[in-house]
């Protein structure tokens, strides 16, 4: 589906620290007894904000500082595990759209892209210093800068990577791939039929 | 130069470049189940799209069902619901669904390679990150996300990034005692669980040629815990053999013809890898993780490193973090800490070999006071084998439950949990904070056979003084 062009990410962060942020982490796979997506945001994180009764740890992500936060700073291998789409469609029904990673896990960085989430990556140092900002003043902007590979926050700026062809999709807006997959039948058709496997 | 069989397959697959450089992927096989299909179907009704391919796509339930009740209406509503959406689902678009009352439902894992549908030159798509599993076969097979899912339905395709491919030689014997999990918990360790990213991991070397189908399956399945989507070992005679005459393998003169097809795939002999990885198979030992990751793994007459053990500020972190949530002591060794579940199943460790192996050893053996011991079979074919076999009474001699085909207490979408911060000896494949259904639970994975051990001596030994075979078995 065309949706409109993601060309740059600007909103509040909160920094949740940690590398290897896995995907029952994010939504812990009890909270997938579901046959839709709706509602999954209140899940998001559950275990890292509440306890098992439902108190409230001391985390940034219950911090009212950061309540309005809209982009999600974390550590090395963000997202790894399981295959579910539960995790980024919990972090987007949360309130969130970017993630900047030290790097990501690339079944959760696909499934990410094509929701619209966007997910760069930041070196070590420059994310200290990020998390450091945010934690001086939360109520700065941060921006994703997709097009020239830049975070800002304030009126200083660092750079990051995204995966060319993630860049692509969402400056064009092709991010949700099925329309151009659906273009694509009559070529389906024939490498099909080239394989027995696939014949009824 | 010679390809690998991921270039081939990958080749024979492709069906053009997209406008983002990525490549749209014709998925041979998809195999659907109740957890990650649902919300795709729907996405497919929103937009009056069809099931393209329903003679390729296969259903089965496995996350949600319980292993300990087997009439419906399920106790959970939840799911419940989910299991007659399915049903659902596959009847309004005629796709194959091994329900519970088939005889052939289970892992969606295990259910593909039994029914023969996992081949060789394949593509296999599932909305499960262990679908590595079934590179097993020579085929590639990854894990996708919903909308993926929803792809896959209403194209037969996805779009996706080449992978490079680093192969992983691993040659020698195995030291008695040391098993495929072994093995993938080792490489896992060595590599790290983000040294796979962007990779498909080639598993070959004269081990992985004298492994069983079952064992090649265990590592494979394992291949996304060091951040490789794909996970592959080329097709050989030992395959062809397993899949001869099972219910979707190729018959008579098509079988010929599948075998000389399935054989070309192979990567050629003057192929090179991005990367090449060489192990001594005799210097691996019975592997056990201690932290929160799967890559945090000692072997069992090691100790659990000590935080400044680490060399870096990030990684003193993560071991701190880790110590801290499985209440360890850095420095202290691995065996000797007291369990309270011991879990053997999964799609990692499911399947009958798995159970006949532990089965030799447990005999004579009981299961620890205050230890609760599951074993659960990965599909109901494996279970009824088993249960003809005698393994069951085995089992419940010995003190353990014997349980109905499911994904169990794997990642506790389902009764089998953990509780409170009970301590779990698993021969699953994830041990993240939480994973087995408790907030606070901790999880030690490790192979069948230590899980047994476990379980009998009611704390984390060596299996090989356990049970003696060290000697029984050279």
């Amino acid at each position: 589906m065309s949706s409109t062009p993601i060309k740059k990410v600007t909103g509040k962060g909160v920094f949740v620290p940690g590398d290897d942020i896995d995907t029952d982490r994010i939504i812990p796979a009890r909270f997938m007894k579901c046959i839709t997506f709706d509602g999954l945001g209140e899940y998001l994180f559950r275990d890292v904000r509440k306890t098992e009764s439902g108190e409230e740890k001391k985390h940034n992500l219950n911090d009212p500082r950061f309540a309005e936060a809209s982009i999600l700073v974390s550590g090395n291998n963000f997202g790894c595990g399981s295959s579910r789409e539960h995790a980024p469609q919990s972090i987007l029904r949360a309130g969130y759209n970017a993630v900047i990673a030290g790097s990501f896990a690339e079944i959760f960085f696909g499934n990410s892209t094509n929701l619209g989430v966007v997910c760069v990556i930041a070196s070590d140092t420059d994310r200290k210093i990020i998390s450091s900002e945010i934690e001086k003043q939360p109520e700065m902007d941060i921006t994703i800068d997709v097009e020239n590979h830049k975070i800002w926050y304030g009126d200083q700026s660092v750079p990051c990577e995204i995966k060319p062809g993630a860049r692509d999709s969402l400056l064009s807006g092709n991010y949700d791939p099925l329309d151009e997959l659906l273009v694509g039948a009559g070529g389906v058709s024939k490498t099909a039929g080239a394989l027995p496997y696939m014949q009824a | 130069m010679g390809k690998s069989l991921f270039e081939k397959v990958w080749n024979a697959h492709a069906v053009r470049q997209l406008v983002n450089g990525q490549t749209q992927l014709l998925i041979g096989t998809h195999l659907i189940h109740e957890v990650t299909s649902p919300q795709a179907f729907g996405m497919l009704r929103d937009r009056d799209l069809k099931v393209q391919y329903p003679h390729r796509t296969f259903a089965t339930v496995d996350h949600i069902v319980p292993t300990n009740e087997s009439v419906e209406p399920y106790s959970d509503p939840l799911a419940q619901g989910m299991i007659e959406e399915l049903r659902k689902n596959c009847a309004d678009n005629n796709v194959t669904f091994f329900d519970t009352n088939t005889g052939k439902q289970g892992v969606v894992h295990i259910v593909g390679p039994e029914q023969g549908i996992t081949q060789p030159g394949t593509t296999i798509a599932c909305g499960d990150s262990h679908t590595a599993t079934h590179g097993a076969f020579g085929a590639i097979a990854f894990g996708i996300g919903t909308s993926q899912v929803r792809d896959v339905l209403a194209t037969q395709t996805i779009a996706l990034n080449e992978l490079k491919v680093r192969r992983i030689n691993v040659n020698g014997t195995l030291p008695p005692g040391v098993y495929a999990k072994d093995v993938v918990l080792h490489i896992i360790r060595l590599l790290g669980t983000q040294g796979g990213t962007g990779y498909a991991y080639e598993y070959a070397g004269t081990t992985f040629d004298k492994f069983t189908m079952e064992e090649r399956m265990t590592v494979c399945n394992m291949s996304i815990e060091g951040g490789a989507r794909v996970g592959y070992v080329n097709p050989d005679e030992t395959t062809f053999e397993y899949l001869n005459g099972r219910p979707y393998s190729p018959k008579g003169a098509a079988w010929d013809a599948a075998v000389e097809q399935w054989k070309s795939f192979a990567s050629d002999a003057d192929c090179t890898f991005d990367d090449e990885v060489d192990i001594d198979a005799s210097q691996i030992q019975p592997t056990v993780t201690w932290g929160i990751t799967p890559g945090q793994g000692v072997g069992i007459e090691e100790s659990i490193p000590a935080i400044s053990d680490a060399p870096t500020q990030s990684e003193r972190d993560s071991v701190a973090e880790a110590l801290e949530y499985m209440q360890f002591e850095g420095g202290s060794p691995i065996k000797g800490k007291k369990i309270d579940v011991a879990f053997i199943g999964s799609c990692t460790n499911g399947r009958l070999s798995d159970f006949q192996e532990v089965a030799k050893y447990v005999k004579g053996h009981k299961v620890a006071e205050g230890v609760q011991a599951i074993i659960v079979p990965g599909s109901q074919v494996v279970a009824k084998i088993a249960e003809d076999l005698g393994l069951d009474k085995i089992f419940i001699e010995a003190g353990f439950e014997w349980r109905a085909a499911g994904c169990s207490m794997c990642l506790a979408m389902n009764p089998d949990k953990l509780v409170g911060d009970q301590l779990c000896a698993s021969s699953s494949n994830r041990n993240f904070k939480g994973r087995q259904g408790s907030p606070t639970g901790r999880t030690m994975l490790m192979s069948p056979i230590m899980v047994a051990a476990a379980a009998v001596t009611g704390e984390v030994s060596d299996a090989r003084d356990v049970f003696g075979f060290a000697s029984a078995e050279v």
